[in-house]
């Protein structure tokens, strides 16, 4: 279900000659409502929380992003990505391998189980975490007696985290090593290359695009999530506050403007998120475009 | 592909890597969920899931996730048709803004929506003037949906009517078909399984969602009290057994909808291949 | 971007990747607390930080968590370590007892039932009452829209349901009856629930809905000094004593080595010190002296509390929110 967001080649389809499309009326109508849809639900929006960062001026916005309890939950956020990132890029890679270049029974039903993170609300994936590790939970006792924090700590944080953006490098991984096929692998193992050499010097490069795009994805929301992380939080200032909960305390703080200024930085981050998405997306097309003309005299 | 592949190497380990992950990080945390509500014992369980409060907000929850889809569904076939067939200035940044509700956090889309459709806010204070009240009612849980769900039936329709073959529209238009009986006769049925998909994922996304709506609802009992809020306060309120029992059905609910989503990808992928 | 922009982004590029691991050595103290008491402890917490290293040399830290009272006590429950807890209500803390980390004797370990000040259930209305609000039955007025929390969730709502079934049983003979058909009417003039305090004062007061906010005293002072010249505060003729309680977490202060600390600090909120602090928020003070310096600023009404109103909060909690109560009963008559 992750796999939605694949990307798609953009504007590679070529345009129908004029007496196949529709009158310029119901053309620029159609465009017209697509327009004014998109703007209702997206771009107000969008400006909106920038206009809120900057309602009582520049100065007001920078004091929002400075104060401590602002920076430590920036600290804690890319903290968290930086930990939920790489190991879901490694889970990817793997799943990635095993289910793309092997056929073996059960493949459906994996993907099925990966994917399941994406449909699960956000709530229940703290929730579990807490029926797990909780003091109450089915190992809190023991983890109590031991001193570890789990839950309403850093490492709760970063599991919730971990467990919601799953699902998206592995799922970004599998049809592009699917299209690149395994003959390539195949003849540099023949020509005695070793499964490594293998995989960064044929694999690697062909996936690269894909598992970048995989990475931008699990990163917008490893450090977007708010219901998971908002479960298992607990929520004390300073420590395991992440952004998006800082949003939530400071706009019940009569604090709006700081709650937006905090919310922009989040925006911001979701623009760049799309902008290297849109880049990435050109890439990759490519990429399969270039491996679909080397690839096909070769398998002739 | 070789359906036994012993050229290359790592499939153990790789597997064996995959199903340890996925057992740890998935598996073994959501399997709390129907083996709490087992020991709950089966009436505690039944009555939990028949109390009018919870099957109000599960009504709510699958009602304005419905609506939402199918909005987004009509919207969706709409933008994507455009944004694939139709030059116009501006055309790729739209195109990259469609996926804003994937990368927006749910908080954030959260306060702005609420901001937004207030009595006083910038588009809420216009619409109360005509009686229309937003935030605060299934309306605004409605709209909140409409908005995390906007890029799954675009971003499903684009490849498709991309693919959609030129020479077939020039047939038919060459045996005298106009344009209407074209986009009601060969488009739209040819669309119909991507549609299906595509409103399939935005519903159930919509179903489980909560940072996005939990501040625009108002949290009305019996009105506007989402699924994934009532588990929180049942967990507010000490009641553990009462929030995973919930939280199970709404698991059961999203997996059903995940594996026809599948089996709906699938039979896409078989009417493209052909 | 100008340069003096650009060189702000480049200082908290800076700042927010130093020191990941910027623990600091002082002793740590985390005090769980409920919604309104944000502005409160920020004040007392500096204070006492103070008055600790000037009586002992040493440095210690205090961490907040802000919440809905119920929430706080179930993460507390669940394994968030806090030092002290200081909630809306002391069925809260009981819970947290109920489950072995407090002592059960908990409110006897303190003066004033571990107290260290009240507070009341005041309206707030919007500047000059358009709907012309006095007491507790004009809230039932058709048209009148009241904003209160959830108090299934939120300490403040709780302690302004059971003041509203108080007035109404009063005003109908002493009937329970006569209560229950009250707070009925009166939930019906609610559009929204929030989860907590806080969430209810921002839809009151940002959003602009509704027409009188159920309110803790202090919360309504609060959005007076925020707000100037937009609201104004109701009091009515009789509203129910609140006692925030306090208590040091037993188990996890002993885990800690920090029990010492935490006492401490419960104790320094009965100093004049702190009561001073306590007063200046809109709280009202325990401290007879500090009391009576305040005491203008402090609106006079007739208080009940909730020993003598309802027997309790084991009682009222069981009557009205537990599930199946009489809180339930007015969103699904049938009940259960």
């Amino acid at each position: 279900m992750a796999g939605y967001v694949s990307a798609h080649r953009q504007g590679s389809a070529t345009l129908p000659r004029r007496r196949l499309t529709e009158p310029a009326l119901v053309r620029w109508t159609l465009i017209g409502i697509a327009l004014a849809f998109l703007a209702l639900f997206l771009a107000v929006p969008l400006v909106m929380v920038f206009s809120e960062a900057f309602a009582k001026g520049v100065d007001a916005y920078w004091a929002a992003l400075e104060d401590p309890d602002a920076l430590s939950a920036i600290r804690l956020t890319l903290f968290v990505a930086a930990i939920a990132v790489p190991s879901n890029l490694i889970f990817g890679i793997s799943a990635g391998w095993a289910i793309a270049k092997f056929r073996f029974p059960g493949r459906n039903l994996l993907i099925t189980l990966i994917d399941l993170p994406f449909a699960v609300s956000p709530v229940i994936s703290g929730l579990v975490f807490v029926l797990l590790f909780g003091r109450r939970g089915w190992f809190g006792p023991w983890l109590f007696d031991h001193d570890i924090k789990i839950v309403f700590a850093v490492p709760g944080i970063v599991l919730a985290t971990i467990f919601v953006s799953f699902p998206f490098i592995a799922r970004e991984i599998i049809p592009v090593m699917e299209a690149s096929g395994t003959e390539e692998e195949e003849a540099a193992r023949v020509l005695g290359a070793s499964g490594l050499q293998t995989f960064f010097r044929v694999t690697l490069p062909n996936i690269k695009w894909g598992l970048l795009y995989g990475v931008i994805l699990c990163n917008a929301r490893a450090m977007g999530e708010f219901g998971a992380v908002s479960v298992v939080s607990g929520h004390v200032r300073g420590r395991t506050n992440t952004m998006p909960l800082h949003v939530e305390i400071l706009y019940n703080e009569y604090n709006f403007q700081a709650a937006f200024a905090v919310a922009s930085v989040l925006a911001l981050l979701a623009l760049v998120t799309l902008v290297a998405k849109a880049v990435i997306e050109r890439r990759l097309a490519r990429s399969l475009a270039a491996h679909d003309e080397t690839a096909a005299p070769e398998s002739a | 592909m070789s359906k036994s592949n012993r050229v290359l190497p790592g499939f153990r380990i790789t597997m064996a890597f995959t199903l340890l992950y996925l057992g740890l990080i998935v598996i073994v945390p959501l399997t709390t969920l129907p083996v709490e509500s087992i020991t709950m014992g089966w009436t505690a369980f039944h009555r939990t899931l028949t109390d009018p409060r919870v099957v109000a907000s599960y009504k709510l929850s699958l009602g304005a996730s419905f609506v939402a889809a199918i909005v987004n569904g009509v919207f969706g076939v709409l933008v994507a048709w455009v944004l694939v067939r139709y030059p116009f200035p501006g055309r790729r940044v739209i195109d990259a803004l469609i996926d804003l509700p994937f990368a927006l956090p749910t908080a954030v889309a959260g306060i702005t929506l609420t901001t937004l459709y207030a009595p006083n806010g910038w588009l809420g204070a216009p619409l109360a003037r005509h009686g229309l009240k937003v935030s605060f009612t299934p309306l605004g849980v409605t709209v909140a949906l409409i908005f995390i769900g906007l890029p799954f039936v675009v971003r499903t329709l684009q490849p498709v009517i991309e693919e959609l073959d030129l020479q077939v529209e020039e047939a038919a238009t060459s045996l005298g078909a106009n344009r209407w009986h074209i986009t009601t006769r060969i488009i739209l049925p040819y669309l119909y399984p991507a549609w299906i998909t595509g409103f399939a994922l935005s519903f159930a996304r919509a179903v489980g969602e909560y940072g996005s709506v939990v501040f625009i609802s108002g949290n009305m009992p019996m009105r506007t009290e989402i699924a994934p809020l009532l588990i929180i306060t049942k967990l507010l309120q000490y009641d553990y057994a009462g929030a995973t029992t919930i939280a199970f059905g709404l698991l059961v609910i999203s997996f059903v909808l995940l594996l026809a989503i599948n089996g709906l990808q699938h039979w896409t992928g078989r009417r493209l291949a052909h | 971007m100008t340069f003096r922009s650009s060189l702000r982004v480049a200082a908290l590029a800076a700042l927010a990747t130093a020191g990941l691991a910027s623990a600091a050595q002082a002793q740590t103290l985390l005090n769980v607390s409920y919604d309104p008491t944000r502005e409160l402890y920020e004040a007392v917490n500096t204070a006492f930080i103070k008055d600790y290293a000037a009586k002992t040399g040493k440095t210690v830290k205090i961490e907040q968590s802000h919440g809905g009272s119920g929430g706080q006590a179930r993460a507390v429950i669940d394994g968030l370590d806090a030092d002290v807890v200081t909630l809306a209500l002391a069925y809260d803390i009981d819970a947290i007892a109920k489950s072995g980390l407090i002592d059960p004797a908990w409110q006897r370990r303190l003066p004033d039932n571990s107290s260290p000040y009240t507070s009341t259930i005041v309206f707030l209305v919007r500047n000059g009452n358009p709907k012309g609000i006095k007491d507790w039955n004009d809230l039932i007025k058709p048209g009148v829209s009241v904003i209160t929390p959830n108090p299934k969730t939120s300490g403040g709502a709780r302690w302004a349901y059971l003041a509203a079934w108080e007035y109404g049983k009063r005003a109908g003979g002493g009937k329970d009856a006569a209560g229950k058909d009250f707070v009925a009417k009166l939930y019906k003039n609610v559009p929204v629930l929030d989860s907590g305090a806080r969430g209810s004062t921002t839809t009151f007061v940002q959003r602009g809905i509704g027409d009188v906010l159920l309110s803790w005293e202090n919360e309504a002072f609060l959005a007076l000094a925020e707000t100037p010249g937009k609201f104004q505060i109701v009091v009515p003729s009789v509203s129910i004593l609140a006692e925030p309680p306090v208590a040091v977490v037993d188990k996890n202060v002993d885990h800690h080595n920090t029990r010492a600390i935490a006492e401490a600090y419960l104790k320094f909120l009965y100093t004049p010190e702190a009561q001073e602090i306590i007063a200046k928020n809109h709280y009202r003070p325990r401290d007879p002296k500090v009391l009576a310096k305040y005491a203008s600023a402090l609106p006079k009404l007739t208080l009940f509390t909730i020993d003598d109103a309802f027997g309790g909060w084991q009682k009222a909690q069981a009557a009205h929110f537990a599930d199946g109560g009489s809180f339930d009963q007015i969103y699904v008559p049938s009940g259960r």
